[in-house]
């Protein structure tokens, strides 16, 4: 049923990945994906491909699950790498009509073709091997210094971990009304577009109702614990980078150096 | 959180003369002129009926709403004292109905950590008192859980040790059963009952079950905004029919044991518990002449077993 929605889709794990602190995993994701789009030579981007298939080894997560996260966007990656081969310059390989398809097409559908599935990797890797809660703390201190233009940043982290906390109450809720409207004879199945969208009103305005008092109760509760923002709050579980995550960003830095180099010095297949 | 024997007889949260009203809309005062006390190490039920008031009084206590009259003390403090406002919430907690609706995080030792955290406590020092207010309630094991994996008595636990991680003096809980089956209702009683008795913390307890009143060292009884009777489970049970007037029950064994003395059978005026009104149905069997009345104490008895 609608409860079965995997959730952040963390799949807990002991590896060396999982271990990492998640705001240099979140960090490096970021960095990797930029550095993705840097390359522009084979050489370079032999060596973010490498990288990558170094990461998802290390995590020890089947790869049967990285699979998964990549067919939702088999089709854009076909479609893209497709109108890339008509899109660029240089010897023409093939002409159809007024479409040719030349060598620096050829290139850019590659290049394409191997940034959009290794971004998916990367970010899926990212997701697997980091809970949710963690994720939320991370992105917590990694946005710190946008407090100086007065970001909420405290809220924000806040706001993430409190919805990720009632997605699944609100989910199992959603099963609730479902069963009761149906037992009431609300046809869900059947019926046109239209038909379902207004078959879906007996079902979403419960849910908003209830979830305003949930709201509600919840607010009172946070009151009731002293909760008054994020002045003068200490946490539980402090971030910490260990010696092994410094060494990895390190790595990771003249890696990106040496992506930089190739660039300037072996002249890259797409501009 | 721990009781200074000297200090035993001390209020700990006293209302003077307490009214309230949600403004011009609602024209009846929702309670009218309060005057009552609990006790330093007490634990008192507050019963009542939907609608008599008990609820906002509950959430009097710990400043979530301040009085339109009168004055509260918690803990020597006065609830509308806006400085002491942090303190009085660390010091009274309340646990409300809903397990669902009071659980933050999606972890449960991270969820009991929440109010500690906001207090301030150095990170070692919540740690400690996670681990302790979970070992407290039985819910260790279940630390690393997600809380939509929990039963409701269990969500209702570890929101209670979501309070006790502030060191809090007195708990003060709302219908906390209410919600529950009963396998969960015992649990949550049980841990508020030895949670008053090993740590000395004061409890509240808002409910609408007779039941649950029986074990309490005293009772409150509330309608209409009013304070209707107070005193000892005893005391105030056997006062039935004030209680029935009032469309309140009594827990059946109560009402049994008075409906047989009213018919003349020599019996206690009141008895609590379905022993202690078997053992007192043992002890005048022998006069019991008539197979009638034997009936009457199978059929009874059985009763107040649902």
């Amino acid at each position: 049923m609608i409860r079965d929605i995997a959730l952040g889709q963390y799949i807990p794990g002991k590896s060396c990945i999982h271990k990492m602190d998640p705001r240099v995993k979140i960090a490096l994701t970021f960095l990797f994906i930029i550095f993705l789009f840097v390359a522009n030579g084979y050489v370079g981007m032999g060596v973010m491909v490498a990288l990558v298939i170094a990461i998802l080894l290390f995590s020890r997560i089947p790869l049967r699950q990285y699979f998964k996260s990549l067919k939702a966007v088999i089709f854009v990656v076909a479609f893209t790498s497709i109108l890339n081969l008509f899109y660029g310059s240089g010897r023409v390989l093939v002409q159809v009509g007024f479409m040719q398809i030349t060598e620096g097409g050829v290139n850019r559908a590659i290049f394409i073709t191997i940034r959009i599935v290794c971004l998916m990797l990367l970010s899926a890797a990212l997701t697997f091997t980091t809970s949710p809660t963690s994720l939320t703390d991370a992105i917590e201190r990694l946005l710190r210094p946008l407090k100086i233009f007065h970001v909420k940043v405290h809220e924000i982290a806040m706001m993430m971990t409190i919805a990720l906390r009632f997605v699944p109450t609100l989910l199992e809720e959603t099963d609730k009304i479902m069963s009761a409207q149906k037992a009431r004879g609300a046809d869900m199945e059947s019926g046109g577009f239209m038909q379902r969208v207004k078959a879906l009103i007996p079902i979403l305005i419960p849910l908003f109702v209830s979830a305003f008092r949930r709201a509600y109760d919840l607010a009172m509760a946070m009151e009731c614990r002293c909760y008054h923002g994020g002045e003068g709050r200490t946490r539980m579980k402090v971030l910490k980078a260990r010696k092994s995550d410094v060494a990895i960003t390190v790595f990771s830095l003249a890696l990106c150096t040496g992506i930089i180099l190739l660039n300037i010095f072996l002249p890259g297949a797409v501009r | 959180m721990t009781t200074d024997p000297n200090k035993k007889d001390e209020a700990f949260i006293q209302t003077e003369d307490v009214t309230f009203s949600y403004g011009d809309t609602v024209p009846d005062d929702v309670l009218k002129g309060i005057v009552m006390h609990v006790k330093k190490g007490e634990f008192v039920a507050l019963l009542g009926h939907n609608g008599s008031g008990k609820s906002t009084l509950a959430k009097m206590f710990n400043a979530m709403l301040l009085p339109t009259g009168g004055v509260i003390y918690s803990g020597g403090m006065d609830t509308k004292d806006d400085s002491l406002l942090y303190e009085i919430r660390r010091r009274v907690g309340l646990v409300l109905q809903n397990p669902d609706n009071q659980l933050v995080a999606s972890v449960v030792e991270e969820d009991v950590a929440f109010g500690p955290e906001n207090l301030g406590v150095p990170t070692e020092e919540i740690r400690k008192r996670v681990d302790d207010a979970l070992k407290a309630v039985e819910m260790y094991e279940f630390r690393e859980f997600a809380p939509h994996k929990l039963s409701g008595g269990q969500k209702q636990r570890v929101a209670i040790a979501g309070i006790i991680a502030m060191e809090p003096d007195c708990i003060v809980l709302d219908e906390p059963t209410a919600m529950l089956d009963p396998r969960g209702r015992t649990e949550v009683l049980r841990t508020i009952h030895r949670l008053n008795k090993e740590k000395g913390i004061t409890i509240v307890l808002i409910t609408h079950y007779m039941d649950e009143a029986i074990e309490a060292d005293r009772v409150i009884v509330m309608d209409d905004g009013k304070i209707l009777t107070e005193g000892t489970p005893r005391e105030v049970f056997s006062q039935v029919e004030l209680l029935k007037k009032h469309q309140l029950d009594v827990p059946q064994s109560t009402e049994l044991t008075h409906r047989l003395k009213a018919m003349g059978v020599d019996l206690p005026d009141c008895t609590l518990s379905i022993e202690e009104c078997v053992a007192a149905l043992e002890k005048i069997r022998p006069d019991f002449a008539c197979c009638e009345a034997e009936e009457d104490r199978k059929g009874g008895a059985g009763d107040a077993v649902d």
